[in-house]
């Protein structure tokens, strides 16, 4: 009986069930309007200090009076002067040179050195437990902060002399390696070993097997790790302001901090440099955006 | 498969894994170790130096500065992650409704993430040295009209603001992956069910997001406690030592101010309370996701 009771009294209807038109709303989407203009509105959060260099970087000082309008209005005139000054003074193009020569050095090897670490780690380490030592051995990496690290890395950089750009380099592959070779390893687990079989009845070597067919296929993870590790790379600048200290050599974020006393008052000066340093990364977000995103989340989710 | 093959194939992993190991060990392990070999000794970063064995441990609980500099963090690094997470799961959710524009609006929100912290640092200084204080002359608002990074009490919310505005953008993205990987049909269950809003975000979203919760959580927090470029841009630890950092102490005085030995000991204190944290976030995220 009280079976049966249960069965046929469901639980209380709720006062407050949304009426049909709410839930008709909500299917076609007009509810959504308000959402879409709040949304809008808080864009301003972002869009606004990025309006403001913009607008700055293209003045003249004797435009900036001291009230809000002399640095949020529009420049009387849009010319290049302010960016072909602070190009000269920060000597942008070569830190531009050396912001790219970094970054893209640091992917290359990333790619190569922790995509087949991550693949032999991913093919052994339910197997073999000195594989699953080395896995955890590399991927606690990751708790090392920066600080612990930085005071006996300047000693030794400048010990085995790759206090330099190269230096910087190194140590970047080593600081992004638990992440990548965590994100390899687990992206391994997705590939059936039947791959490397079929490729070993043709006779070929378990290396080559690798970069012939096994590296071309790992291209999605690929693409996460190279935007993570240039994400990174592009925008540090502790590990280039400690190593590369004593060389000529700057990075265009670093270049900002050096340069910092010589902008002195002038603001447009150095909002010119600013932009022009953040100018880069944005052209790329903007023509890959998809991928940014994507690889970004991607990363963040299986790590 | 024969026999030499197998082995053959087990060389190769073999020689793919030692590239990264012996770099691992060189550039990760070996300065962790040198960095805590020098904890216990005097020296300066220059010239000879003697083992003092615990003394720079027991000057760390007595340190002033190391003291504020971990107050500092700790204040930071809490309200950052906590706002850092109520703003982007507030964000996430208005970015997955149906809304006009949709990618062009999550283009512009991730667009901080992308962006050099020390150069958005020096943006926001402008910001709150000249603009802040001219719009608080222009409305006749008090506490406005100084530069919140020159006040002693406020500057630490000066570089909150700026973390904040930047940490955001990754966690939004994060929510959002986390808010498309539950089905529509719960939403629909929910809604003939009658339940308001809020009873379905408490009872049916929070719950299936709750791994993702615990993912930026720890993010965030390791993030934000290794805070650094901001205060390198906007305060430079001033005033009065009021923004230091236990990352910018380590830098500064490790570096130029003759206390590499003691700072090593402030830094392996440092790496100790960053895994501590960390570990109890995971066991304890871990815990909530298995009662739910």
């Amino acid at each position: 009986m009280s079976e049966k009771k249960k069965y046929f009294v469901p639980e209380p209807v709720k006062v407050n069930i949304k009426s049909a038109d709410e839930i008709k709303d909500d299917k076609d989407g007009r509810s959504s309007i308000f959402l879409t203009v709040l949304l809008i509105l808080g864009c301003v959060t972002i869009l606004f200090p990025l309006y403001m260099t913009i607008v700055i970087a293209f003045k003249s000082p004797s435009e900036m009076t001291n009230d809000i309008s002399g640095a949020l209005a529009l420049p009387k005139s849009f010319g290049f002067g302010n960016f072909a000054e602070a190009m000269r003074v920060t000597d942008f193009w070569h830190s531009l040179g050396n912001s790219v020569v970094i970054t893209g050095a640091t992917i290359i090897l990333s790619l190569i050195i922790h995509s087949m670490t991550g693949y032999a780690i991913g093919r052994n380490m339910n197997r073999k437990k000195g594989f699953k030592l080395i896995y955890f051995y590399i991927v606690s990496g990751m708790f090392v902060p920066f600080a612990i690290l930085m005071m006996p890395l300047v000693k030794q950089t400048a010990n085995l002399g790759i206090d330099n750009m190269l230096g910087v380099v190194i140590l970047y592959t080593v600081f992004y390696m638990p992440m990548n070779v965590m994100l390899y390893s687990g992206y391994m687990k997705n590939v059936p070993f039947a791959m490397e079989e079929a490729a070993d009845m043709d006779g070929a070597s378990a290396w080559r097997t690798y970069w012939t067919i096994i590296f071309p296929m790992m291209k999605p993870m690929h693409a996460t790790v190279a935007v993570l590790t240039a994400l990174g790379t592009w925008n540090d600048v502790m590990t280039p302001l400690v190593i590369m200290s004593g060389t000529e050599n700057t990075t265009l974020p670093l270049a900002q901090l050096n340069f910092q006393t010589q902008f002195g008052t002038n603001y447009n000066l150095a909002f010119a440099s600013y932009l022009l340093a953040l100018l880069p990364i944005v052209i790329f977000y903007i023509l890959c955006q998809k991928q940014i995103i994507g690889g970004v989340a991607n990363g963040a989710v299986k790590g | 498969m024969n026999k030499k093959k197998m082995s053959d194939r087990q060389k190769t992993y073999i020689v793919m894994v030692i590239p990264a190991l012996i770099l691992f060990v060189m550039f990760n392990t070996i300065p962790l170790i040198t960095g805590a070999a020098y904890s216990f000794t005097n020296y300066r970063g220059y010239g000879s130096y003697d083992f003092v064995g615990l003394r720079n441990y027991i000057d760390l609980f007595t340190d002033a500065r190391v003291g504020n500099s971990y107050l500092f963090t700790f204040k930071y690094a809490i309200a950052g992650t906590i706002l850092v997470n109520l703003l982007s799961l507030m964000l996430a959710l208005g970015l997955n409704s149906k809304i006009k524009c949709k990618s062009l609006l999550r283009g512009v929100y991730f667009l901080p993430n992308i962006l050099g912290g020390l150069i958005i640092g020096y943006i926001f200084s402008f910001i709150f040295t000249y603009i802040v204080p001219a719009a608080g002359e222009a409305l006749n608002i008090g506490f406005l009209k100084n530069s919140i990074l020159a006040s002693e009490k406020y500057a630490w919310i000066g570089v909150l603001i700026v973390g904040v505005w930047q940490a955001v953008a990754m966690n939004t993205i994060i929510y959002i992956s986390g808010l498309q990987t539950i089905p529509a049909e719960i939403h629909e269950a929910g809604m003939i069910d009658g339940a308001t809003r809020w009873q379905e975000f408490k009872n049916l979203t929070l719950p299936m997001l709750m791994p993702f919760v615990s993912t930026n959580l720890v993010l965030s927090t390791k993030n934000m406690l290794m805070v650094f470029d901001q205060i390198m841009a906007l305060t430079k630890g001033g005033p009065a030592q009021s923004t230091e950092s236990i990352s910018y102490l380590i830098y500064r005085n490790g570096m130029d101010g003759g206390q590499f030995g003691f700072q090593s000991a402030n830094a392996v204190v440092f790496f100790v309370v960053i895994v501590t944290i960390s570990i109890i976030q995971m066991v304890i995220t871990n815990k909530k996701e298995e009662q739910l």
